[in-house]
């Protein structure tokens, strides 16, 4: 139980000391008062005219104040007695709720539990209030599920300008110039170029592949990187068509990489992606910067291979394009460290829009890019 | 392109049936993207990769089932007649032309030719590396036979006449164009493989005239061009019902001279898909022998002379040694020297084996995509098939390293979602008059643009959201909150730079808060978007963040701001001007910011700093003033900062209103402070003093104090 005790010094320091000790007393005390009868007590105890604690604050405190202090501690005391007034007002709003809540559980004839006054009662049926959240774009969440896999397998996120040169987007990953496998591109050309020299040349990037190069050029071996990004062909936008879209690209070099760690590592990435059942295969393919290269397709996601509309009765998606580094774009960063007759690395690359439009069943990709909010507001 | 089974089947003895040899081919990646039946026949609708112009054909496929197999191939053996030759006679030439004996026959060739007869002259070698010929007489030309006319119909293409049908089958028999020509138009009785002059006129068999020039190679006679080299053969010249003689063309072209002359005529045909592809430079001799088979065993009665074969350049191909120890360093398992030694050999290589047990491959003048050892490689992979190599995951030494931008892109998108913004994505193309309007810089323009409105590179977020906000307000969705993060494009200097910044744009109309049985609406203001810049830039360090009005034309003039961090542009915001949103038919206010993350990232994100909350008591207290209409709360703001009060710790506009009370061109506005001090309980007499101080300050700017 608090008393009030005798002052040491004036300073300010043991004032501060003495008028905590006696806001905490204040505080677990009120906290103890339920009833009125409990309440009575305490008020007087602490505001009783004659030997309350404030009477005896300002006989004890002020009284044996040394007189040039008395001015300063009496102002003092004036702000500790309404922070006591403040303190037995609040106790006693907070009793008159609990004596009224304990007569309705009487009249009621609840037994044991409070409960909040009936009249204060909600229709709690009604529909609580929201604060909306944004939802983030399809194509940019299957993107982060993709990159979240290969971050976990050791890929750190690489990243490179969309608007490229001719040198990156094209030379030095293997398309030499007038090489019939540009056409395949739709490439879009930056307008204004004519008097640079033809690998200067800008362009908006067509694959995300670059940044590989761009990557060796930055980091001598050993390399695994993932590459998140957006491409641009010179496809008008409909159902089937987009001229803007997203790939996540993948390289790994290193003194040990074989066509087995590329296979290896797409099927157990697909197995995070898609669920642990989903099987991988691989068909040859021709890209220019790799050799030997590779398609593959994963068992059916959505009918497990026995066949369905979405993999046209094969059972089989195909997902991504990958290979084996092709030794000519290790020779055009030979020199931090990419002597190809002692590393080796794969690479992949996936479109993100194939694989949301799969998942999603999105029937057209132009959805992706109108920004109808009721269309967007679908992936929360 | 097409492939017939049973044709194939004629070269190679295969068991499985007609589905299981389409899958074979694919797994092997000779992929067969379909299998149909038509008019009782199957068919095969191939999907060959660019590379593989050898397998774009019946004999090619046959081979890689050879392979895959491991069965015989059967050669392509042409049966000619004893030719009738005027004034030599010459032996019997015909035969299968293989690798191995090439030299040989062409040194025959030349023994028997009959060249006074028909000398052809190769001017370009670049060009034109070997230009085979023979000649057939008193032909008659009509309808090919029928198991010809039926299987060219089945591979989609239309019978015209015995003679042209030949070339067409032997193209897709073996994959060599060739072309026959009316002999007895050609004038001067010569063949001159020769660059165009400039200004000479050619028409085609399209009927097209074609003006050539000098980059043009073209088959020419004496007087003028009779062929477009490798794209197309000359309408004046071909075979017709009126035909009695033929010649017959089959030459090897140089890819890039016939992708240029397609590229340059806009021509695209089955021959220039070939050659621009890269040919077999060694079966020009075959497909001429086969085309004369064809056609003499449907229109011809006399095989003139000999076969007239003139290289002007060989073309064979170099042989690669083949290391074992690569295989396994790339691949991953061992082959057995067998193995190697069966797939290379089926596939047509030539292969010796040295005594450390490598290789030493001779590559087929057919396989142009195959020039290195890992090109081998991938041959052995191929066939020996993908989904044989075991799946492996490799060790690894490096680090994970995190790029600069991507904590403060991970921040910036995740507060956008949490103000309640959905993501968007925009395309990158706006128009010339859009590019003039919101952008400072100059616009990169397109050389090939999809479209006029599609011409320019975007230069600001802006228009893409707007057009974003159009599609849903004419759907009837009128509450839209939309950000994008994505790169704006200028050029830079003389403008032979490019510039790509990141930006973030987010666009907001409707409502703030939505009407509901618990509130009433609340729209979107300009201050709600204040509210959402300022709690982006919250998360960057910085020591000074301040609002001007300078905000570019397409802002409302009076709702707009700039956003400076330590003196630099970070952000634009306010609402669209009402003339923009008049021209794109906004009926309602359209809420718009830009912040140039790029300037924002040069300041690093906040780290978290704990403060001890402080036990004593607050003091409020609260002053009502008048001041000018002039007066922003920025002046009135940083006043009192200026007196640098350590215990204020609020200073804030609690209330503002005008009126007749007030008086025009005033306002009153009711400023509330708390003081607190961490160490102490503040005195009165300090909280009077720093009172009277802001008073003093507020007077000075003009304004007279109403209450305190
Ligand atoms: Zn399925």
């Amino acid at each position: 139980m608090y008393t009030v005790p005798k002052l040491e010094d004036y300073s300010a320091e043991s004032l501060d000391r003495a008028a905590n000790e006696l806001r905490k007393a204040l505080e677990s005390e009120a906290h103890d008062v339920n009833t009125a009868a409990q309440f009575k007590e305490f008020r007087d105890r602490w505001w009783s005219r004659k030997s309350g604690i404030k009477a005896q604050i300002n006989k004890v405190w002020l009284g044996n104040a040394p007189l040039d202090q008395k001015p300063k501690v009496g102002f003092w005391l004036n702000l500790l007695a309404m922070e006591i007034e403040e303190k037995l007002e609040e106790t006693q709003g907070a009793v008159a709720v609990y004596e009224s809540a304990l007569t309705l559980a009487a009249k009621e004839d609840w037994t044991g539990v409070i409960s909040r006054p009936l009249a204060d009662r909600l229709d709690i049926s009604l529909p609580g209030i929201q604060r909306p959240i944004g939802v983030k774009h399809p194509v940019l969440r299957v993107m982060d599920e993709i990159v979240a896999v290969f971050k976990a397998m050791g890929y750190s996120v690489g990243e490179g300008p969309e608007v490229e040169t001719d040198y990156y987007n094209f030379e030095s990953l293997n398309f030499p110039p007038n090489h019939p496998a540009r056409d395949t591109q739709d490439t879009l050309f930056i307008a204004g170029q004519e008097s640079k020299p033809a690998r200067d040349r800008l362009l908006l990037r067509t694959h995300t592949s670059p940044v590989q190069i761009r990557t060796m050029e930055q980091q001598p071996p050993p390399v695994r990187i993932v590459i998140p990004g957006k491409v641009h062909r010179n496809d008008p936008l409909d159902a089937t068509h987009s001229p803007v879209f997203h790939q996540v690209e993948g390289l790994a070099v290193d003194t040990n990489i074989t066509f087995c760690d590329l296979k290896g590592t797409l099927d157990h990435a697909m197995k995070a992606l898609f669920g642990s059942s989903v099987k991988t295969r691989f068909y040859p393919s021709f890209f220019p910067f790799t050799e030997p290269s590779a398609d593959m397709q994963v068992s059916c996601i959505f009918c497990g291979g026995k066949g369905c509309r979405k993999c046209k009765f094969s059972g089989w998606i195909e997902l991504l394009g990958c290979g084996m580094v092709d030794p000519n774009v290790f020779d055009f960063v030979k020199q931090n460290g990419y002597d190809s007759s002692k590393i080796s690395g794969f690479a992949f690359g996936m479109g993100v829009e194939r694989i949301a439009i799969l998942k999603y069943e999105v029937e057209e990709i132009q959805l992706f890019y109108e920004g109808d909010v009721r269309f967007l507001e679908q992936f929360a | 392109m097409r492939i017939l089974p049973t044709w194939l089947r004629e070269f190679v003895k295969v068991a499985a049936d007609d589905r299981q040899l389409a899958e074979d081919l694919t797994s092997a990646g000779i992929a067969v993207e379909s299998v149909q039946e038509e008019n009782g026949a199957t068919i095969y609708e191939m999907d060959l990769t660019t590379n593989r112009v050898d397998a774009m054909n019946h004999y090619g496929v046959a081979r890689e089932a050879s392979a895959i197999y491991d069965v015989d191939l059967k050669p392509v053996e042409p049966k000619l007649p004893k030719p009738k030759v005027r004034r030599i006679a010459p032996p019997n030439i015909s035969g299968p032309i293989g690798m191995t004996s090439l030299t040989e026959q062409m040194e025959a060739a030349a023994a028997t030719l009959d060249t006074d007869a028909f000398p052809i002259v190769i001017e370009d070698a670049q060009g034109c590396a070997r230009y085979t010929a023979r000649i057939v007489r008193n032909v008659k030309i009509g309808p090919s036979p029928q198991p010809v006319a039926s299987r060219l119909e089945l591979l989609g293409s239309r019978p015209i006449n015995n003679a042209a049908d030949a070339t067409n089958y032997a193209l897709n028999e073996l994959g060599h164009p060739t072309h026959a020509f009316d002999l007895d138009l050609l004038e001067g009785g010569t063949i001159i493989v020769r660059r165009a002059r400039e200004g000479e006129v050619l028409k085609t068999l399209d009927g097209v005239d074609r003006k050539l020039s000098t980059g043009d190679l073209v088959i020419a006679d004496e007087k003028k061009p009779v062929a477009l080299a490798g794209v197309m053969g000359g309408f004046d010249s071909m075979i017709t019902e009126r035909t009695k003689n033929v010649l017959i063309e089959s030459a090897w072209f140089d890819p890039a001279t016939v992708r240029s002359m397609a590229k340059r005529h806009l021509m695209h045909t089955d021959a220039s898909h070939r050659f621009e592809r890269g040919a077999d430079w060694g079966i020009t001799p075959l497909a001429c022998d086969r085309v004369a088979e064809l056609i003499l065993a449907s229109a011809g009665d006399e095989l003139h002379g000999g076969q007239i074969d003139t290289v002007a350049r060989r073309a064979e191909r170099a042989s690669i040694a083949l290391h074992r120890s690569e295989v396994n360093r790339i691949l991953g398992i061992d082959f057995d020297e067998d193995e190697i030694q069966r797939i290379l050999g089926r596939l047509g290589f030539g292969v010796t084996r040295n005594a450390e047990g490598d290789f030493r491959v001779q590559v087929p003048t057919w396989r142009l995509d195959v020039e290195r050892e890992v090109d081998l490689l991938e041959e052995l992979a191929r066939i020996h098939g993908y989904n044989q190599f075991p799946n492996t995951l490799p060790a690894f030494t490096g680090a994970v390293v995190t790029l600069p931008d991507e904590p403060k892109n991970a921040k910036v998108r995740e507060t956008m979602l949490a103000l309640g913004y959905d993501e968007a994505i925009s395309i990158t193309f706006i128009s010339e008059q859009e590019a003039k309007a919101f952008g400072g810089g100059e616009p990169l323009a397109i050389a090939n643009p999809l479209s006029e409105e599609a011409g320019y590179l975007r230069t600001s977020l802006i228009p893409g959201l707007l057009d974003m906000v159009g599609y849903n307000l004419n759907r009837g969705n009128a509450n839209v909150r939309l950000f994008e993060a994505g790169e704006v494009f200028e050029k830079l200097g003389d403008g032979s730079i490019e510039d790509e910044r990141r930006h973030l744009g987010f666009v907001a109309t409707g409502d703030a808060i939505a009407k509901s049985v618990h509130s009433l609406a609340q729209p979107h203001t300009f201050f709600h978007m204040k509210g959402d810049v300022e709690e982006l830039l919250a998360a960057f360090e910085y020591q000074k963040l301040h609002f001007d009005d300078q905000t570019p034309p397409y802002f409302h003039p009076g709702r707009s701001a700039r956003a400076l961090m330590d003196g630099g542009t970070v952000a634009c915001f306010g609402q669209l001007h009402p003339d923009v949103a008049a021209a794109r038919k906004f009926r309602q206010e359209i809420y718009i910011a830009e912040l140039m993350l790029d300037r924002l990232y040069r300041h690093s994100l906040c780290e978290p700093r704990y403060q001890r909350i402080s036990k004593f008591p607050t003091v409020e207290r609260d002053f009502s003033f008048i001041f000018d209409e002039a007066l922003t709360f920025e002046r009135i703001r940083s006043a009192v900062e200026e007196l640098r009060l350590a215990e204020l710790q609020q200073f804030v506009p609690a209330e503002i209103f005008r009126g007749e009370k007030v008086g025009p061109g005033k306002y009153s506005v009711l400023l509330h402070t708390e003081f607190q001090s961490n160490e102490r309980t503040l005195r009165d007499d300090e909280v009077a003093q720093w009172s009277a101080q802001i008073v003093a300050k507020l007077e000075s700017l003009g304004g007279v104090l109403r209450a305190q």
